[in-house]
């Protein structure tokens, strides 16, 4: 642990300095919009934590630099990702709280009267920064039009796999489409080899059914937020689910989220999806068969399905100003502060690929090259959907995501426990009640 | 002065006066969360959105969802089962206990053990043994030659229901053989005497001094260790989060689920309410048909 610290803090520093030397004042004020704070102005933040040390250490030296430019008092509150949405709920509606929060998922869209408009500051940081992916807008600017705060990033969850392995079962990566992806997962099973997806009820890791469902353009609800899982597109992606399944380890109905990582680590399974940690952990182990273990994995996008485009699913990060701030122009310049490149790519970079950028210009940040295999995480947000895809957000996307409604609906035809008719019938009611309001 | 005075002399007024802070307590902490569940139940509240009032919509829809069904088949299956054992095997380790073997208070003590460990340890203990890949009861029965592949202990929904009935089992039963052995201590041993002079056999003594003796004793224990597994969360949250396809999920877990996870507050109240008329039940049946027993009062059976 304190090994994986150091490494990244370093990088952190020296990557902090490098950004700053070519970004000259001047420059910088050119096309700098700014806020000015209101005298006297203190900002409690809270955000999710922690992926990794080195993001909590980039993000509190850009607070730092943030106080030291403005004088403004800032105090930093860490939550674990899943506490965070109840608590911002809370803040939301009593009407006090922390000014920030940096939230997941659709959050601003259960309460978005409550959130401060940050349209001239999205479009200024969208224009200056190259624009914003279209997952970012789906999540902050449902209307098309008004900024219901800031996206901050996502965090990938791809396929990560034995190079090795995959080589043995005569393939040369992760195939690109589908069928060819079937094909390999066979060949590995049939090497000893296996793949594993989490299929309990994993928050994060169970994710990979939604990019399963999409890909074969099956979705919960369409434009209108009517429920249309029950759909031929959804069966055909279940009937892929049941060859799919077939090849697992088994187990994986049980899997939560720590499962895949434990399994992985021990060399049982070869081919699974998540978050870039299991490659950290083997980079940084002190077991130093763990540690050559990282020397033979990489990572992959997921392949595209007939749909013909990506359809990822990962854990978005908004930023969400509190409408009942006392300080609404410190705030605001503190969220533009970090977003800006010198504090942002400072930041992405201790993150270390655990997080990617929602602004297109951020795709150069050194972290997606430093390391061939951080790349693939470069673009979560470039490739995702929300988990409401494709309807509108708010808490009918939220519970219905919460309830594991189409993991549990993979899961059960995957595994045989239903027909895919079956499976997908019960989603369509489970799913019909959180959208009926 | 006169009215404290006056205060100081009625008895009545002293008592409610008395009575007063902890009435309060209950008050803050018993019946007002109670009642705020209650009304919930009855909103669409969302976690941080006052709801409207929507009647008996979340209990309609409850009684329609396969899931809240299964719920609370799992829940009932899990009580049941895991309850009759605790019993069963509390009764007899407090038999055992009670007995004069050696290093006596030794284990009097480790049977506590599992009781003193805080649950949401034990539970990851268990999700250790019973992972698909690295649980160390397959293991050991691979290594003896007994199986040739693991177990899947939480990958298919019978066994998962019994694996984690099986947890809840191990932890409960200290509470009630402790207990169950203080009830047994409390039985004057001059009954026992009699009876054996009387030429009873261990049996006999056993249904016929020990049983009713202990009887008051052991409907207290059963009802609270009913209460406490039918409204069991830490366990299933750890070791399988209500998976595999909510084979797992009890009232208290998919509650949770529901109203925080899923931000629908006035559901998961639903939820939990639904659960009270069962924890009712069970303390009325154990209150009127195991406590009031004409022969504790002295009469005849």
């Amino acid at each position: 642990m304190s090994d994986r610290r150091t490494i990244l803090k370093g990088t952190a520093g020296l990557a902090a300095a490098g950004m700053l030397a070519p970004f000259s004042q001047a420059q910088a004020q050119a096309q700098t919009m700014s806020f000015k704070p209101e005298k006297g102005a203190k900002l409690r933040v809270l955000r999710w934590s922690r992926f990794v040390q080195g993001d909590i250490d980039a993000y509190m030296a850009n607070v730092k630099r943030f106080i030291d430019a403005t004088g403004v008092e800032v105090r930093v509150d860490n939550e674990g990702w899943e506490d965070v949405r109840p608590k911002a709920a809370v803040a939301a509606n009593t009407g006090a709280g922390p000014d920030i929060i940096l939230s997941t998922n659709d959050d601003a869209n259960l309460y978005p009267e409550k959130l401060l408009d940050c349209t001239d500051l999205a479009e200024y940081l969208g224009k200056k920064y190259g624009g914003w992916y279209p997952a970012g807008q789906a999540f902050m600017r449902p209307d098309g039009k008004k900024w219901l705060g800031l996206p901050l990033g996502a965090t990938g969850s791809l396929l990560v796999y034995r190079e090795s392995h995959v080589k043995a079962a005569g393939f040369d990566g992760i195939p690109k489409n589908t069928d060819d992806f079937l094909k390999l997962c066979r060949a590995l099973k049939d090497k000893g080899t296996p793949p594993g997806m989490a299929l309990g009820n994993a928050t994060g890791d169970s994710t990979w059914c939604n990019w399963l469902v999409w890909a074969f353009g099956g979705k919960l609800v369409d434009h209108s937020n009517k429920v249309v899982i029950d759909s031929p597109e959804t069966l055909k992606a279940l009937e892929y689910a049941k060859e799919l399944y077939a090849t697992f380890i088994p187990g994986t109905l049980s899997w939560l989220d720590p499962n895949n990582n434990k399994a992985f680590l021990d060399g049982q399974i070869s081919l699974t999806n998540n978050g870039i940690s299991i490659y950290y952990a083997a980079k940084n182990s002190q077991d130093p068969k763990i540690k050559e273990l990282a020397a033979d994995i990489n990572h992959s996008v997921f392949p595209i399905g007939p749909v013909g485009v990506a359809t990822e699913s990962h854990l978005f990060f908004n930023q969400m100003i509190m409408k009942y701030t006392k300080y609404p122009n410190a705030a605001k310049e503190f969220l533009r502060f970090m977003m800006e490149k010198q504090q942002y790519d400072a930041w992405l970079l201790g993150a270390g690929g655990y997080v990617a950028q929602p602004l297109r210009a951020y795709e150069s940040n050194p972290v997606w090259t430093m390391d061939p295999k951080h790349l693939p995480y470069r673009d979560s947000v470039k490739n995702l959907r929300p988990a409401g895809y494709d309807g509108r957000l708010g808490y009918a996307s939220a519970g219905a995501a919460a309830d594991f409604i189409i993991a549990n609906m993979v899961a059960e035809a995957g595994s045989g426990s239903k027909t895919p008719k079956e499976a997908a019938e019960r989603a369509q009611k489970r799913a019909e009640r959180y959208y009926k309001i | 002065m006169a009215l404290l005075a006056r205060l100081q002399n009625s008895r009545n007024a002293l008592g409610l006066l008395f009575m007063l802070p902890a009435a309060l307590l209950l008050a803050l902490f018993l019946s007002y969360p109670l009642a705020l569940g209650t009304w919930l139940g009855f909103t669409d509240a969302k976690v941080g959105r006052p709801g409207e009032w929507v009647g008996l919509e979340n209990y309609q829809f409850l009684w329609g969802d396969e899931v809240t069904r299964l719920a609370l088949f799992n829940t009932l299956v899990y009580t049941s089962v895991a309850s009759v054992l605790k019993f069963g095997l509390g009764l007899w380790l407090a038999l055992l206990l009670n007995r004069n073997i050696r290093l006596k208070t030794f284990f009097r003590a480790v049977v506590l053990l599992p009781y003193i460990v805080p649950t949401a340890l034990s539970a990851l203990a268990f999700w250790w043994i019973y992972d698909a890949q690295f649980s160390i009861l397959s293991w050991a029965l691979v290594k003896l030659g007994l199986i040739d592949h693991y177990i899947d202990f939480l990958g298919s929904p019978w066994h998962a229901r019994i694996a984690v009935i099986v947890a809840n089992v191990w932890r409960g039963v200290p509470f009630v053989a402790i207990t169950l052995l203080a009830g047994l201590q409390t039985i004057s041993p001059s009954y026992y005497e009699a009876s054996a002079i009387d030429g009873a056999t261990r049996w006999q003594q056993f249904r016929h001094v020990t049983l009713p003796l202990l009887t008051p004793i052991i409907a207290v224990v059963m009802t609270f260790s009913v209460l406490f597994t039918f409204t069991d969360f830490q366990l299933i949250y750890v070791i399988t989060r209500g998976g595999p396809l909510n084979a797992t999920h009890l009232m208290a877990t998919l509650s949770f689920q529901r109203a925080i996870s899923g931000g629908a507050l006035g559901e998961g109240a639903a939820i939990a309410m639904a659960m009270l008329p069962f924890l009712l039940a069970c303390v009325l049946f154990s209150y009127f048909g195991l406590q009031r027993r004409k022969w504790q009062q002295g009469g005849g059976d």
